[in-house]
């Protein structure tokens, strides 16, 4: 297998559903290691080669001074470094926290909070280190990670699209619900790449992908309103999967 | 089109036109009712289409009702156009294969399977699917659109060969529309309620005491298809009675888009205040260019197989409204909401009529119902007009 790109898999604040999605590639994983050697990914393997990497895929949030420290040695020793997930991308769900006080939390939550030793914020791993490619979701799509690992290993552009979830509600020939149930979705200001998973079983988007490029969240909300949703459902549903996120998150502070 | 070979069908006839042509190993696409709108699928019987709906439209709300009647025909038009059918939103254009055999002699054929572009690919087309389809309840509006795209991607310097292979295997069944919606302007652009051309049957819904459609021939092959149904002769009531049906359809929609000096006005006035406005209001999702049965922008995309030895190449539907879209070397030219929803407004209704002879616009109303925060294009158009007028007027009077 020698002369093969090596791949890291690397793990910080994260529930392992994203790194699961590359195992969950099945079919397609063993095909896939004929042209790369995974060399550290501790949830398939407890093979651990050296660096450097040729491909990191980093998971997670950074939330401790420990994991502040590993990033950049993770950077340090990859080539390529791939953010994948909505954690990795924008602090996840516990960047609930970052509005909240840590302290109070941990006391609540953890019966010797004299153990942890956390930061205040979760962030995203480009808040500390040069991320290459981002890959929003949560968790992440297949099919975005699979195209991601090709076009590297090929040397073209990744299939990221960066528009909303609406192209593909359209491309799918999905009515749009909110003009036909007058429900709320977060469609119009949410990256595409899940498909359309929700509304495609009547459900509004829930924004798990993260905002598109340039997001109008205003005008969104100010339609929600008019359509009965209340300020504090408006203002939960942007402060969800990827609230930290500084469009999300600036809406959702505005309706309470 | 003529009604000297106009002839009068009874509901049962349609069932028999559908069977005919599913006998013939033909699709057959039509308004259905799902997820609580009419949409495009193919039948196998006319009891599929959405009999007795009704559809009310408003600028971002869609809803429909039922009609306390059997009308096969009682809508206008739903999220679906025929686009979907002739411009798909994925369409593969080829695939290249490495073999590994870089050629010193250039590009050349290798045993008709494809193209060595000389650098060691073979490069393969990707075949148009050739099943011919049967478009049933064609809009006027709809008919209107593909002759706009019949004009981009057939008549221009590029032939577009997915869509010259789907367009040629389509046989149009249009339908006269008796039921615009409030969010519909086709008498506004001149392409409706009544079909002109382009179709190869037109039919006229009648619900008066008795159910029937007036069936007009538009094409030699539409003729041979109504030779083979049971119909009688049209009578000058059944041509009146029609007639009554769309000239009312004409007169509840009224005239909603001036189209007077409409070029000139939204070329004269692109940096109005309304633009700014209607950026606050514009979510830039793509809604409106993707529901629009005219616009044909797309994207290329390549994706390359596991073992690195094969890449596809599809055509993906792409809108204006992305940044993406106006990204070239050296960044992207459209990066504000304003610029996008102009690029869009003045394409439709103005730079299309230089560069394609006719306006981009066909008077559907998708663009209005399907805006999730429903901006109307009649009303920016309004108000930008309004606005000149007062200021001409205020022009006038200080002079």
């Amino acid at each position: 297998m020698a002369g093969l790109p090596k791949l890291a898999v690397w793990k910080f604040s994260s529930c392992d559903g994203c790194q699961l999605s590359l195992l969950h590639c099945e079919d397609e994983l063993l095909p896939l290691l004929g042209r790369i050697e995974i060399a550290y990914f501790p949830e398939a393997t407890r093979t651990e080669l050296d660096g450097p990497y040729d491909v990191s895929l980093v998971e997670g949030s950074v939330t401790t001074p420990e994991e502040a420290e590993r990033i950049e040695a993770v950077r340090d020793r990859s080539e390529v470094l791939v953010a994948i997930g909505a954690c990795a991308t924008t602090g996840g769900i516990q960047a609930l926290r970052n509005s909240a006080d840590v302290d109070e939390l941990a006391r609540v939550v953890y019966a010797h909070p004299e153990y942890l030793d956390t930061l205040e914020t979760s962030s995203p791993i480009s808040a500390h280190v040069e991320v290459d490619h981002e890959i929003q979701g949560c968790p992440i799509s297949r099919g975005q990670l699979l195209d991601t690992l090709l076009a590297i290993l090929t040397g073209r552009r990744p299939n990221l699209p960066q528009s909303s979830v609406c192209m593909e509600c359209k491309m799918l020939g999905t009515p749009c619900l909110m003009v036909t149930s007058g429900i709320g979705c977060l469609g119009p200001v949410t990256q595409a790449g899940c498909g359309a998973l929700c509304p495609s079983y009547d459900r509004g988007c829930f924004g798990c992908y993260g905002p598109k490029e340039l997001p109008n969240t205003a005008a969104l909300a100010g339609r929600w309103s008019e359509l009965g949703i209340p300020a504090d459902a408006v203002a939960r549903a942007f402060r969800t999967f990827t609230g930290n996120a500084p469009a999300f998150r600036e809406e959702s502070d505005r309706h309470g | 089109m003529a009604t000297d070979t106009s002839s009068v069908l009874l509901p049962d006839a349609l069932e028999v036109i559908v069977q005919e042509l599913r006998g013939r190993g033909w699709r057959v696409v039509a308004p259905v009712r799902r997820n609580d709108a009419v949409v495009h699928d193919e039948i196998t019987s006319v009891t599929e289409l959405p009999i007795g709906w009704h559809d009310v439209q408003t600028p971002g709300s869609y809803r429909l009702e039922h009609r306390g009647d059997g009308a096969f025909f009682g809508y206008a038009v739903g999220p679906d156009s025929w686009k979907r059918e002739l411009f798909p939103p994925r369409a593969a254009l080829l695939s290249a294969r490495r073999d590994g055999r870089a050629s010193t002699d250039g590009p050349g054929d290798t045993a008709g399977t494809g193209t060595d572009d000389g650098a060691g690919f073979v490069v393969t087309p990707a075949v148009p699917d050739r099943r011919r389809s049967a478009f049933l309840g064609v809009r006027s509006c709809e008919v209107a659109a593909m002759e706009i795209q019949d004009r981009v991607l057939l008549h221009g310097h590029h032939v577009d060969e997915d869509y010259r292979a789907r367009r040629a295997q389509a046989f149009v069944i249009a339908v006269n529309c008796t039921a615009p919606a409030s969010t519909c302007f086709c008498a506004s652009t001149g392409t409706g309620p009544a079909v002109r051309a382009g179709a190869d049957l037109v039919l006229t819904e009648i619900l008066d005491d008795d159910h029937r459609f007036l069936a007009e021939v538009g094409t030699t092959e539409g003729a041979e298809l109504l030779d083979l149904v049971p119909r009688r002769p049209a009578e000058p009531a059944d041509v009146a009675a029609a007639a009554r049906a769309v000239q009312a359809a004409r007169h509840r929609m009224g005239v909603t888009l001036d189209t007077e000096g409409l070029h000139d006005l939204l070329l004269g006035n692109l940096e109005h205040p309304r633009l700014d406005d209607v950026a606050d209001r514009c979510l830039c999702c793509t809604n409106c260019t993707l529901a629009c049965p005219t616009c044909f922008c797309t994207t290329i995309e390549d994706a390359t197989d596991l073992s690195g030895d094969v890449a596809e190449r599809t055509r993906v539907w792409d809108s204006c409204f992305t940044l993406r879209y106006s990204e070239m070397h050296g960044g992207r030219t459209r990066t504000s909401a304003r610029a996008r929803y102009r690029q869009w407004l003045t394409h439709k209704l103005a730079t299309w009529v230089d560069q394609f002879g006719s306006l981009g616009c066909v008077g559907c109303g998708r663009c209005i119902t399907w805006c999730p925060v429903g901006i109307d294009l009649r009303a920016e158009v309004a108000a930008i007009r309004a606005d000149q007028e007062a200021g001409a007027g205020r022009e006038g009077a200080s002079r």
